[in-house]
């Protein structure tokens, strides 16, 4: 076996693992440090992947920023272990039975997509630079609107945040 | 699985294992240099003697989200200007350019919220600073007028 094939499986054993921890942790912190421990198992994969700037992406925004925002949400709810209602059996029947559903669906689309159309073999379009190339030369026009649009989403934010 | 060819992984391994050791290595070494004893107070939250009150699981203000919110979106675009600076010298004057039109559009965000005091945190300091002021003006000024007067 090839190191990346190694690294992949390690990935693989422990985002699986954590991902499944995030599910079953009773408490909502330990939910958010698994999910944060998951993010890294997949930015390991973007990375044997060789996408770069999905990896930097990953690590900054979902690892960092995003979990902020999850770790607020607990504590602005203040999610005690003990306030937690217990659900009755027919909702968890219910969410069984509609996970498993979703399951299905993936798994036959996963199944009947077709995978001729991939480039095998290593591409350099992931690498930081050339998305810096190609972002700043042929799409330079969305750039500075996704600034209007981070502008329009910071207002946003304050006029709902300031209703007092 | 991963495609045949791959980038270069061994650097970023062993940075990785060095993290790792570096991290375990003050764990482990700390715990058997570190002091340990057991008096009355060491298990209280502040050593110091202060006394806890309640649980620290508190509501928190909706505040603290918003200053998250900011976080985010500031972090975003963070990560665009990082793109820029790996492809500097690319994208020349032209990518220049853009990123300073992008940042002139943050930082009108950045004063914007300054001036609208979405920044502020706590209890106006300056307001009651102000008032202080303000009352001790009116006393100091009955002062100065008596000491006309002798």
């Amino acid at each position: 076996m090839s190191l990346p094939t190694i690294l992949f499986w390690i990935l693989a054993v422990i985002s699986i693992l954590s991902a499944i921890g995030v599910v079953v942790a009773k408490n909502p912190v330990h939910s958010v440090l698994l999910l944060i421990v998951t993010f890294f198992t997949i930015t390991g994969f973007y990375i044997l992947l060789n996408a770069q700037f999905l990896a930097v992406v990953h690590i900054i925004v979902y690892a960092g920023a995003i979990m902020v925002l999850f770790l607020f949400v607990i504590m602005l709810m203040n999610l005690n272990a003990s306030g937690e209602p217990q659900k009755n059996n027919l909702v968890k029947f219910a969410g069984v039975v509609a996970g498993g559903l979703l399951l299905i669906v993936l798994v036959a689309a996963l199944k009947k997509a077709d995978t001729g159309m991939l480039i095998q073999g290593s591409t350099n379009i992931g690498l930081i630079q050339n998305l810096g190339k190609v972002l700043f030369k042929d799409f330079v026009l969305p750039f500075e609107v996704s600034s209007i649009l981070f502008l329009s989403a910071m207002i946003g934010a304050i006029v709902i945040g300031k209703k007092d | 699985m991963p495609s045949p060819s791959y980038p270069t992984l061994w650097p970023f391994l062993i940075y990785g294992i060095l993290v790792l050791l570096l991290a375990g290595g003050m764990l482990f070494i700390s715990h058997f240099l570190g002091e340990r004893h057991q008096e009355k107070e060491t298990d209280e939250v502040y050593e110091a003697g202060i006394e806890a009150t309640g649980t620290a699981r508190l509501l928190f203000p909706v505040h603290f989200y918003l200053i998250a919110m900011f976080f985010v979106i500031f972090d975003l675009e963070a990560v665009f200007i990082i793109s820029w600076a790996i492809a500097i010298r690319d994208v020349g004057w032209g990518g220049y350019l853009a990123v300073v039109i992008f940042v002139a559009i943050l930082v009108a965000v950045l004063i914007y919220e300054w001036r609208i005091g979405a920044l502020n945190f706590g209890p106006q300091g300056k307001k009651i600073l102000r008032a202080y002021r303000h009352k001790i003006k009116g006393v100091n000024h009955n002062e100065v007028v008596d000491k006309q007067n002798n």
